[in-house]
């Protein structure tokens, strides 16, 4: 750090045009979000952001001189034609886990960033008179880098739990949180030892402790908490990418991770907040592991059990029907027939909405994107807080593959693990029918439905597919 | 650009981030996480920094990799964003 002030000869001076197109390319990314205020305007959006990128490449690549332009386009068609593919051939059910993926990659892009302007600093212009890293990129490089492979190593967790390859249930280890505490400290440790001396030895630690931490912080978060868990991730990728920004001086990508890092952030609270979980409690990990234990003695009670033609008569007498859905009509791939059931209702002359949970589904937004797939309408997809006081002049409230989210325990039971979350008031509509497996399982948080044993519920016990199947052939 | 102006930038994004994604509607909110996904690829700059720069080998295949996914999350988020917002329509009237 005692090289003479020499800046002005190393640090090339970049070209005003460049800068107010890196600023352009900022700006469509920030359209590109405002533009999903409405499905109307998103498409729209959606074309300025891919217009931002080509901006954002088109000057790079013209403003450096290319030693390799064939491997770069070899390198771009590889991962651009495996990216298509993935995208059209991917199931909107697995959305979640294909998100996990895509988080994964911009956190090791970051890291390879990160260690690429770590072992040739003056190709991004980040060098003093000596030669060596300046002392504010390298604290940005060590912070971009860790926080990429936090995402990477977390986001690779959250797609094995989402995807199956990995239990759903929490893995807690004995004083994770020291460990997780006795980690981080030593990350910032590092940091503070690369920006001190530029020693490779802990520029490489850091980044390994980045990917353990990463993975410790995810394994003991349960699956019920995956829509926090994978918005978090969202919000990593941002702040990385806008670490690395603050490296290579790039408004484009300055701009862009303060977006992505924003959204990521009020999409976890949002879910948190429709969990009645705070934050911490998230991250703390471990929900839905102890209170499974206590559910076991309230299966003996009465019900009533009807059929699918029971079901069908009902709701064809019916003026207004209300559909919950959850995510057991996503694994049962329900959707469709779902709609076929509400356009023969229509034609009844039944009034069909249906009602969406936050946190129905595996991530923010599931479940309107997979009634979207099934040609539901949007006018007629109503979330938490719009439909909620129509359940009362609902003839009836048809649950399907949902639980915990209509649990009205919720609202009642000081001593259930639910309790303050917002729930849907189904059981205010003159019958609830609700579709489930079988009686014995529970929802993910692990406590047993007082909906079931109500005198105006109807259990409807069958796969959610073929139930609705039945319906619709009763109906028509 | 000095740190302060870079600084100045960053903090004023993420209120503009912040007032931009409450707008969004809680039915796009899957199509808004890929395609923030897709932007936040803009990493893919850096990348093209190291790749196209001669003065390290390993940095430059480092680079090369870091294009590559970066690649794969632009196109595919992108596509992806574009796929699913086609599939919301209105009611036929």
């Amino acid at each position: 750090m005692s090289a003479p002030e020499v800046h002005t000869d190393v640090i090339h001076v970049i070209p005003s045009w460049v800068l107010i197109a890196y600023l352009i390319s900022g700006v469509c990314f920030i359209l590109a979000l405002r533009g999903l205020s409405s499905p109307d305007s998103s498409r729209r959006g959606n074309i300025i952001g891919m217009i931002g990128m080509t901006i954002a490449v088109v000057t790079t690549l013209a403003t450096h001189e290319i030693a390799t332009l064939w491997e770069i386009a070899a390198a771009i068609l590889i991962g651009g034609g495996i990216g298509l593919v993935t995208a059209r051939r991917i199931q909107m059910t697995a959305m979640p886990q294909l998100v996990a993926a895509f988080h994964s990659l911009v956190g090791m892009a970051a890291v390879l960033v990160g260690a690429a302007a770590f072992l040739n600093p003056s190709a991004f212009g980040i060098v003093d008179g000596s030669g060596a890293i300046l002392g504010v990129s390298r604290i940005e490089m060590g912070l971009g880098v860790a926080i990429g492979a936090i995402t990477f190593s977390g986001s690779v967790i959250a797609f094995l739990k989402l995807n199956g390859n990995m239990s759903g249930k929490p893995i807690l280890l004995p004083a994770r949180h020291w460990i997780n505490l006795a980690v981080g400290l030593a990350i910032f440790f590092f940091i503070y030892g690369f920006w001190h001396s530029q020693s490779p030895i802990d520029f490489w630690t850091l980044t390994a402790l980045a990917f353990v931490i990463g993975f410790l912080l995810i394994i003991p978060i349960g699956g019920a908490d995956m829509p926090v868990v994978i918005s978090m991730l969202n919000s990593y990728s941002g702040w990385a990418a806008a670490a690395m920004g603050f490296t290579l001086h790039n408004t484009a990508m300055i701009i862009t991770g303060a977006l992505v890092g924003s959204s990521g952030a009020i999409l976890s609270y949002i879910m948190c907040k429709a969990m009645n979980r705070s934050f911490i409690s998230v991250i703390a990990g471990g929900f839905g592991a102890v209170e499974a234990a206590g559910s076991a003695a309230a299966i003996d009670r009465p019900y009533k059990r009807g059929s699918a033609e029971d079901a069908a008569f009902l709701m064809k007498q019916s003026d207004k029907v209300i559909v919950v859905p959850g995510y057991g009509m996503a694994v049962a791939q329900a959707q469709h027939v779902l709609r076929e059931m509400g356009d023969l209702l229509k034609k009844e002359g039944v009034e069909v909405k249906y009602a969406i949970h936050p946190v129905a589904g595996r991530m923010p937004g599931h479940m309107n994107v997979l009634l979207a797939e099934a040609n539901v309408p949007y006018d007629e997809v109503f979330e938490l807080e719009d439909i909620n006081s129509e359940f009362a002049q609902a003839d009836v409230a048809f649950v399907i593959g949902a639980n915990d989210v209509t649990n009205p325990a919720a609202k009642t039971d000081k001593s259930s693990p639910i309790y303050g979350m917002p729930v849907l008031d189904v059981e205010k509509a003159r019958t609830v029918l609700f579709v489930k497996r079988s009686m014995g399982g529970v929802g993910y948080a692990g406590v047993d439905n007082e909906l079931f044993y109500r005198d105006n519920t109807m259990m409807l016990l069958a796969d959610a597919k073929k139930m609705v199947e039945e319906i619709v052939k009763a109906l028509g | 650009m000095d740190f302060i102006s870079i600084l100045s930038i960053f903090v004023l994004a993420c209120f503009v981030g912040y007032y931009v994604v409450w707008s969004v509607t809680p039915a796009l909110h899957t199509p808004l996480m890929s395609v923030t996904n897709a932007i936040s690829s803009v990493i893919v700059v850096g990348a093209l920094i190291a790749a196209a720069s001669s003065g390290s080998v390993q940095s430059k295949w480092l680079g090369l990799i870091g294009v590559a996914l970066a690649s794969v999350n632009i196109f595919g988020g992108f596509a992806v964003t574009y796929r699913m917002l086609a599939m919301y329509k209105k009611k036929e009237r």
